[in-house]
């Protein structure tokens, strides 16, 4: 693959996470950074692969990205539209979820997810929005992948909340909970890729993105991070990647308007 | 059978102060108009219900209606926080609000208990999760065949169920399309429910299978045009994404929100005055 040398780090971790996506999968979307990854996967490489959001398309398939995560071209897109609680209990719990693509504010070396609260949950430092559909997709989608911006206070050595869990307290934990899916299997970050050890179930980097060094990716975690045996460099982006994703962005933003600075 | 009536009528009629009340419409069809005129009739101590809060209950929540929230995601889509949720959850202003949070499979889940008159739902979720230690409606069961572990929620109950939809016939029955949510479980599960709606017809020429609430489940019907903005009535209007945007804003200092809430809700006489105002005095960006 020839890789366009002028992108963002933004860019490069959207690009990184599309990859993760196959035709065949049926993949439930989370909004934000995992529904333009899911789109772009969809335009270029996957073009059969099942959106799912849980507002309640089925094979959604947006010509912009979502600003909300039951926009209505979402639903006139579709397949088929069904309500929230069917999304839920026929087609995620059901067994239909191949994959489920979820964003985070925090996580741990475990790959838990924290949407609840930064501090005291009765007296918070930050309130956050909360779980919404991420601990039933954590627990029953057939894998997990997360996307998030890696920084020191995201990669958190302990989460003040569990909202949706990942590999627990790794080793066998998550399988002793007995839970159908396997949890967590790729983290995907501004700077690198992370996958679970497959005994300890810790995250370990796997793929530095291009220009990125060990040191960089070490300050930016909250816990000594660890390394796999062999960390490859992930692909650059190709000019289809890349030029697929900014048309994509440019349609969002001619319809939305700009979105906000720091927005989910 | 619903009456056909106006939206000051129906929520005088049937919200009362302490009700437990569930406003659906999961992003589509919100019921904004009805929520400012639970504001503007002053209603207090209420237990909300919403899978996600978003600007209706924020506003609500601001306004001091609310003593408890029953929800599962609480940010403003697309945009970021709701700072009045926020700030009652860390400060307690207005008034402190009591929290019960689920996943938003349990809380769909937990309509449709209520729907089908069973006191609770089953679903395989939680089990890792912090949840169950911080919420204690949420406990675990056994399956008696299998002997599987699952989670339990209670069902919602509401005493209101209040939704915004497309269209009324005029006998009162409702006709709704496009993304539904959970609001026809919310209405099932409720003991009363009001229903906005964009318009009244002669015939709703509905195929089979299509979402209808029949009169006879609903107590009013009410003919509110642009009822669900700023989110959309598919078919008739687009979510207003710099109203969402501009509610950040808004929102974020009691100062601005009070002066809001004052100028457009409290100081207004209805939702038709309202949309009027915003036209008028928005804020530079917004309708």
């Amino acid at each position: 693959m020839t890789g366009a040398k002028d992108y963002n780090a933004t860019e490069m971790m959207t690009v990184a996470a599309s990859r993760l996506l196959h035709n065949g999968d049926v993949c439930f979307v989370g909004i934000g950074l995992p529904s333009a990854a899911a789109n772009l996967a969809r335009r270029t490489h996957a073009p059969e692969i099942v959106l799912i959001y849980e507002s309640g398309p089925i094979g959604a398939k947006p010509r912009v990205l979502p600003l909300s995560i039951g926009d209505g071209d979402l639903a006139e897109t579709a397949d088929t539209v069904v309500s929230t609680s069917e999304i839920f209990r026929y087609w995620l719990q059901g067994g239909r979820v191949t994959i489920g693509f979820l964003g985070a504010a925090q996580i741990d070396r475990f790959a838990n997810i924290n949407t609840t609260v930064i501090g005291n949950y009765a007296r918070p430092t930050i309130r956050l929005p909360g779980a919404g559909g991420a601990p039933e997709i954590a627990s029953c989608a057939g894998r997990v992948v997360l996307v998030l911006r890696q920084s020191p206070r995201t990669f958190a050595p302990k989460l003040d909340f569990i909202t949706s869990v990942g590999h627990l307290t790794g080793g066998d934990a998550r399988e002793r909970l007995g839970l159908p899916g396997k949890g967590p299997v790729a983290v995907v970050t501004d700077l690198c890729l992370m996958a679970p050890d497959a005994v300890t179930k810790e995250l370990t980097v796997t793929h530095l993105h291009p220009g990125i060094t060990r040191e960089q990716v070490r300050e930016a975690t909250g816990w000594d991070l660890h390394f796999a045996p062999t960390v490859e460099q992930t692909a650059p982006p190709s000019p289809l990647e890349l030029e697929t994703l900014r048309e994509m962005e440019r349609a969002t933003t001619a319809a939305h308007g700009p979105r906000p600075a720091g927005a989910a | 059978m619903a009456e056909l009536t106006t939206l000051r009528s129906a929520v005088a009629a049937h919200i009362h102060d302490g009700d437990v009340v569930a406003m659906e419409g999961f992003t589509h069809l919100i019921p904004f108009a009805a929520g400012h005129e639970v504001i503007r009739q002053g209603r207090r101590n209420l237990t909300l219900v919403r899978m996600t809060p978003d600007i209706i209950y924020d506003q609500m929540i601001g306004a001091g209606c609310a003593r408890r929230l029953v929800f599962s995601w609480g940010g403003n889509p697309g945009v970021g926080s709701l700072h009045r949720l926020r700030d009652a959850v860390e400060h307690d202003w207005p008034a402190p609000l009591e929290l019960e949070e689920h996943g938003h499979g349990a809380l769909a889940n937990a309509y449709v208990a209520g729907a089908s008159n069973l006191p609770f739902a089953v679903l395989r979720a939680y089990a890792g999760s912090d949840l169950p230690k911080y919420n204690h409606r949420i406990k675990f069961v056994e399956c008696p065949f299998t002997g599987e572990k699952l989670a339990a929620v209670p069902a919602v109950r509401p005493d209101v169920a209040l939704i915004h939809a497309q269209k009324a016939d005029r006998k009162g029955n409702v006709l709704l399309w496009g993304i539904l949510g959970v609001q026809k479980e919310a209405v099932l599960a409720a003991k009363r429910a009001i229903v906005t709606v964009e318009e009244v017809v002669e015939d709703l020429n509905a195929w089979p299978n299509t979402c209808i609430l029949p009169s006879w489940v609903l107590s009013a019907v009410c003919c509110v045009p642009g009822g669900a903005h700023p989110s959309y009535a598919h078919g008739y209007y687009d979510r207003d994404n710099r109203f969402y945007l501009a509610w950040d804003s808004i929102s974020r200092t009691r100062e601005t929100f009070q002066a809001w809430l004052d100028r457009h809700i409290l100081r207004t006489a209805d939702f038709e005055e309202f949309r009027r105002v915003l036209n008028e005095r928005s804020p530079e960006g917004v309708r």
